[in-house]
């Protein structure tokens, strides 16, 4: 299950992760996180598709669950509904050797935690406990024992998670609360 | 030190004398490009209160993936399109006039050295004109459209050099799916890419936006050509570059699933073909046509195949009308449907079934991108569906084009 910290007077979302891993493959794209016929669909009606490829992930993840994918996760389209249906069914983070990269802007402006960390592909297995550090830039996975450095997040991209999303920024930059 | 385009772009785009890569700048595009995108985007604003955008005169709105609306639900967001643009005061209204980029760079919106956000992911097609364009979320346009700028990393370059003499019907088609296959589909992950050597000299506008378009299928942030007007500096540092010789290169063809799943035709000619595609922003302009006439005047499409052309947009669909490609092409027994995106990411106008195979002049072939999951799409050059659509099955179009055609 998601970690959430409490009581360091913020109200800041933690950026710590903890949950059991699904692994996916290399190039896995967006048109298969979000088929083109549901984008414009509400997200209870795209849920059933999400993912595909393999489809007992939507309905055997448990929130606050890691994707551990291998390289160029998210390659392909802009439409930001592929990151952001993983973020609603729950998804804690994905974390993958290397990141299409509209995809990962994406994910940063809707505040869902994306890590890459070569290595950890070959470090995980399905259902191994992870935790993830986005903020560290560290992915421990705790069945093995074994801890891995990522890729650190620049300050401004992880006030953007902090805020809760780029739109939450754009908020305050006008003045709006 | 020198300047790779990337990065002078995003030096001025920031009032910095230079950057380099790696860091981090915030920068203020010049050119905002949405397709229906804008819907979303603008609606968010309205629903903020944001009454003006940062600069309404930088912003392009076309309507091109979902035209003509194929469901009630789809006109009803093109209504709200409408409606937003003409609240918001949008002064390039490009309506309904082909596939955005095509229009972008045909109506003359975008220019060299400038930077160019579009809602699409294939917004790097500016680059044929030495333009910076990158693709971003609707979030993303959100807070561009609002406050005028954005965060970038500035990018490494990678440099691929092209040269050698391309053979019959080879297109630049063939060329950047060699590039997918060689050097895998993230080999810019991350990164701007610079075309450079002797074979872009011999490319041609239509070839050039065909190599910056699917600049986006590796991996790219931006895919651009040097022009006279903007170019790199001449001890520019790059990160890799790469020399690619195209002599007796033979036309490419991208198996199911993954546009950098590559091989020579040979290598699977005889596949059978349910329908061949012949659309999209990388591969449906006049040249594409021409050259698909080329294959097909005076000859029947294959009983058991379609072959569905979806012109670029409608100023391509007229030219190609007048020069005879589109006679041509419906007397051998193509559906030719109104310009936009149509088939290309499973819209309308063309989409695939269950174990069908398509072969298409389009970018992507992921699983389920122009329609049914269980669908197979091979991605190739207009002459290679061309000649899918004449004998039925994936085959060698050398047999009919005997010049390279780029």
């Amino acid at each position: 299950m998601a970690v959430i910290r409490v009581g360091s007077g913020s109200e800041a979302p933690s950026l710590m992760r903890r949950g059991r891993v699904w692994k996916f493959g290399h190039d896995v794209d967006t048109d298969v996180m979000a088929p083109w016929d549901t984008i414009s669909a509400p997200f209870e009606e795209r849920r059933a598709r999400v993912l595909h490829i393999r489809p007992e992930f939507v309905e055997g993840m448990r929130p606050g669950d890691v994707v551990v994918a291998g390289r160029n996760w998210g390659c392909g389209s802009s439409r930001e509904q592929a990151a952001e249906n993983l973020k609603l069914l729950g998804v804690g983070a994905v974390v993958a050797e290397s990141f299409g990269r509209i995809y990962f802007r994406n994910s940063v402006a809707i505040g869902f935690p994306n890590l890459a960390c070569p290595g950890a592909w070959a470090a995980c297995e399905d259902g191994d406990e992870v935790e993830v550090d986005v903020e560290g830039a560290v992915v421990r996975n705790l069945t093995w024992g074994i801890e891995l450095r990522g890729t650190a997040w620049t300050e401004d991209m992880l006030a953007i998670v902090r805020a809760g999303g780029l739109l939450q920024v754009l908020r305050q930059r006008l003045g709006l609360g | 030190m020198g300047q790779t385009m990337a990065e002078k772009v995003l030096a001025r785009c920031s009032g910095r004398a230079d950057v380099v890569a790696g860091e981090y700048v915030t920068a203020r595009p010049d050119k905002l490009m949405c397709h229906e995108a804008f819907a979303p985007c603008a609606l968010t604003l309205r629903r903020m209160g944001v009454e003006r955008l940062a600069d309404p005169d930088s912003v392009y709105v076309i309507i091109d993936h979902f035209f003509p609306a194929p469901t009630a639900a789809h006109a009803k967001s093109h209504s709200i399109v409408r409606d937003l643009v003409e609240r918001y005061g949008i002064t390039h209204d490009l309506g309904h006039s082909g596939i955005c980029h095509q229009v972008m760079v045909e109506g003359g919106h975008v220019g060299p050295g400038e930077l160019v956000l579009g809602t699409d992911s294939h917004s790097t097609t500016y680059g044929a004109l030495g333009a910076a364009g990158a693709g971003i979320g609707v979030t993303e346009m959100t807070y561009a459209l609002a406050l005028g700028e954005l965060w970038f990393q500035v990018p490494p370059t990678v440099r691929f050099s092209l040269s050698g003499a391309a053979g019959p019907a080879i297109m630049a088609k063939d060329v950047v799916l060699r590039l997918a296959g060689q050097f895998g589909t993230d080999v810019a992950q991350y990164a701007a890419i610079e075309f450079s050597g002797s074979l872009c000299a011999q490319m041609g506008l239509a070839s050039r936006m065909t190599m910056a378009n699917m600049g986006a299928e590796l991996g790219a942030k931006f895919a651009m050509f040097p022009t006279e007007a903007f170019g790199p500096d001449q001890d520019a540092e790059f990160a890799a570059v790469h020399s690619v010789d195209v002599t007796g290169l033979e036309p490419q063809v991208a198996q199911p699933h993954n546009p950098g799943n590559v091989v020579g035709v040979s290598a699977v000619a005889g596949v059978r073909v349910d329908q061949a595609f012949l659309g999209s922003c990388t591969n449906a302009r006049v040249e594409d046509l021409a050259v698909a006439a080329q294959v097909l005047a005076g000859r029947r499409v294959h009983p058991r195949t379609r072959l569905i052309v979806t012109p670029a947009s409608q100023a391509v669909y007229l030219e190609a009308l007048r020069a005879g490609h589109i006679e041509a092409l419906a007397a051998a027994g193509a559906a030719i449907t109104a310009p936009g995106c149509g088939a290309c990411p499973g819209g309308h106008s063309g989409v695939i079934g269950p174990g069908e195979v398509c072969v298409s002049s389009t970018n992507r072939n992921f699983r389920g991108r122009m329609g049914s999951a269980e669908g197979f799409v091979y991605l190739a050059s207009p002459a290679v569906v061309a000649m899918a659509a004449l004998t039925g099955e994936l085959s060698d179009p050398r047999e009919l084009v005997s010049e390279p055609w780029l």
